[in-house]
């Protein structure tokens, strides 16, 4: 009797200390969501002075941050698609075929992962310099797509140590070639690592803020853009972009994998 | 004959081979392993006067950087690192065995509910904190209105709130790793070692803790390391006295142009980073539960 109260207070505290980090890693981003409401037009702009939608309008005369998103969101998409078929690519080709610099490779592809950003960020600045590539949405791109790429083999990867390939030899043998093998068996059966690499490379890409904030030149992205404002006080309307975009990514995940709040789904 | 076979195996292997490895391989070594040897370089050149860099050998940057100054702040960097990676890993490690032991199918929104505040660009997330801890913010405005301060407390620019902003920033990665392998835990031990008699606490150190170690070794990795280089953390947060390496780095590229000396200290980064990561190694760590 004595040990099931005792075990019951300690699923209370578990639950109290759990809903308090919750609370921690929302708090912030409450604060944005709240302040894109807000009526005041003075800096800094946080004091409270009512209610108002006004900044979700004013939001698009901004053009100067409406572009820096359109600028993030293409860095994103193309980025996203270059690491995903390179990535996917040399997943496959390191995972089948031997040659000589292999352990090289694999060697480099742990850097962009455990070496601190900014060290990436200067190292493309410096080399960007040298061969005279103007800084800008190239140099972005080329940022963006090289710290990507580990991170879509390494899902890839995961997914080819279960894989077998006996099934590529059938193929073969019942007359498909190479190319179609790898088409309509290889890329199907990987699926599911390449979506999960390409869903990681997206949200790394706009989520940057250090890598790009050494290659960006003229073209700046949405975080950069925030960046210069932060120090003296960034005005709602940037909170209002900020919150469409929270709102529009738990809505495109609830869309897509909305089996995940569904009641039978396990795993 | 031999030349028929060789084109045969042209094709059959080092085309495909060059096809599938050959855009990774550009990718690894023009932008990964080539840029980083030119800052290893560049780190033993010099500026002119119009702040080019000087294509010469000389050990001054690295002499400059065993300055009393320099020294001070690596320490402090170093500090707030590790009291960032202590904090992640005791608020992280309950409460990633909380939601990765709870039964009920709730347990994949508690994990993607960690996962969402991160869509958030981490800038704009730390600048909610700006918003919240600043002299106008909601906290001081509850303090001075409950009459709990009489005015404004001033929360930023301090070493505090930057380790805040650390945490706050690097906590998934400590998370992530310790639901993983707290995840795997085999429920059938826990119960072997109670049965056999052994109290709550016994079972967690002498289970628990082992087999999860490789997620806190892991987690602390992920943490650790980018702590020394997340500068805008501390610009945006922090005063004078919290700044990390990446400051100093971050100020040699854009206002200090002095780009030699910027390169050095990345040469010091890297260098700890590889120690970090040999430490990691020997402790059994696998590189592969580093990048998903």
């Amino acid at each position: 009797m004595k040990r099931k109260k005792r075990e019951k207070r300690k699923r209370r505290l578990g639950i109290l200390f759990c809903t308090l980090v919750y609370l921690f890693l929302f708090l912030p981003i409450s604060v944005i969501v709240v302040n894109s409401f807000n009526a005041t037009t003075s800096k800094p702009y946080m004091s409270w002075k009512g209610f108002t939608f006004d900044w979700y309008i004013k939001l698009w005369d901004n053009h100067s941050l409406v572009e820096a998103f359109g600028v993030t969101m293409v860095i994103a998409v193309v980025s996203t698609l270059l690491a995903t078929v390179i990535g996917t690519l040399g997943a496959v080709g390191m995972y089948r075929y031997r040659f000589r610099g292999k352990a090289l490779i694999d060697g480099l592809l742990y850097i962009p992962v455990v070496i601190p950003e900014i060290v990436l960020g200067i190292s493309l600045l410096t080399i960007f310099a040298k061969v005279h590539i103007p800084r800008g949405m190239l140099t972005l791109i080329l940022a963006h797509v090289t710290f990507c790429i580990p991170f879509v083999i390494f899902n890839v990867r995961a997914r080819l140590a279960g894989y077998d390939s006996s099934i590529e030899e059938a193929s073969m043998d019942l007359g498909a070639n190479r190319l179609v093998t790898f088409f309509e068996i290889t890329l199907p059966v990987l699926a599911p690592g390449i979506l999960g690499g390409a869903l990681l490379a997206f949200t790394l890409s706009i989520d940057d803020v250090i890598i790009s904030y050494f290659v960006y030149g003229q073209t700046k992205t949405y975080p950069l853009k925030v960046m210069e404002s932060v120090k003296s006080g960034v005005a709602p309307d940037v909170n209002a972009l900020s919150t469409l975009i929270l709102v529009g990514t738990i809505l495109f995940v609830v869309l897509t994998q909305g089996n995940l709040f569904h009641k039978k789904s396990r795993q | 004959m031999a030349r028929k076979r060789s084109k045969h195996e042209f094709r059959a292997n080092t085309l495909p081979a060059l096809l599938t490895v050959g855009p990774v391989t550009a990718v690894m070594v023009l932008l990964i392993a080539v840029p980083l040897i030119y800052v290893a370089v560049m780190s033993f050149c010099s500026i002119d006067e119009f702040y080019n860099v000087k294509f010469d050998f000389t050990l001054d940057n690295y002499v400059r950087l065993a300055n009393a100054n320099y020294l001070k702040i690596y320490v402090q960097s170093l500090v707030i690192a590790l009291v960032t990676t202590i904090l992640c890993i005791l608020i992280g490690y309950p409460f990633a065995y909380i939601i990765a032991r709870t039964k009920s199918r709730k347990k994949r929104i508690l994990y993607m509910l960690v996962i969402i505040p991160f869509w958030t660009n981490s800038l704009i997330r730390i600048y909610g904190w700006r918003s919240f801890l600043g002299s106008s913010g909601w906290l001081n405005t509850l303090l001075v209105k409950t009459g709990i301060a009489a005015e404004p407390i001033d929360l930023l620019y301090r070493q505090g709130t930057t380790i805040l902003g650390m945490v706050y920033c690097l906590i998934p990665f400590m998370i992530l790793p310790l639901y993983t392998a707290i995840e795997k835990l085999d429920g059938s031990l826990l119960e072997a070692s109670s049965d056999l008699g052994a109290r709550p606490a016994a079972t967690f150190f002498e289970v628990i803790l082992p087999l999860t170690s490789g997620g806190i070794f892991s987690g602390s990795l992920m943490v650790f390391i980018p702590c020394l280089g997340y500068f805008f953390v501390s610009d945006i947060l922090g005063g004078g006295n919290s700044d990390v390496i990446g400051n100093l780095i971050e100020r040699q590229f854009q206002s200090g142009n002095n780009w030699p000396l910027g390169a050095a200290l990345s040469i010091i980064l890297i260098a700890v980073t590889l120690v970090l990561v040999k430490i990691y190694q020997k402790l059994g760590g696998d590189m592969d539960s580093l990048g998903v």
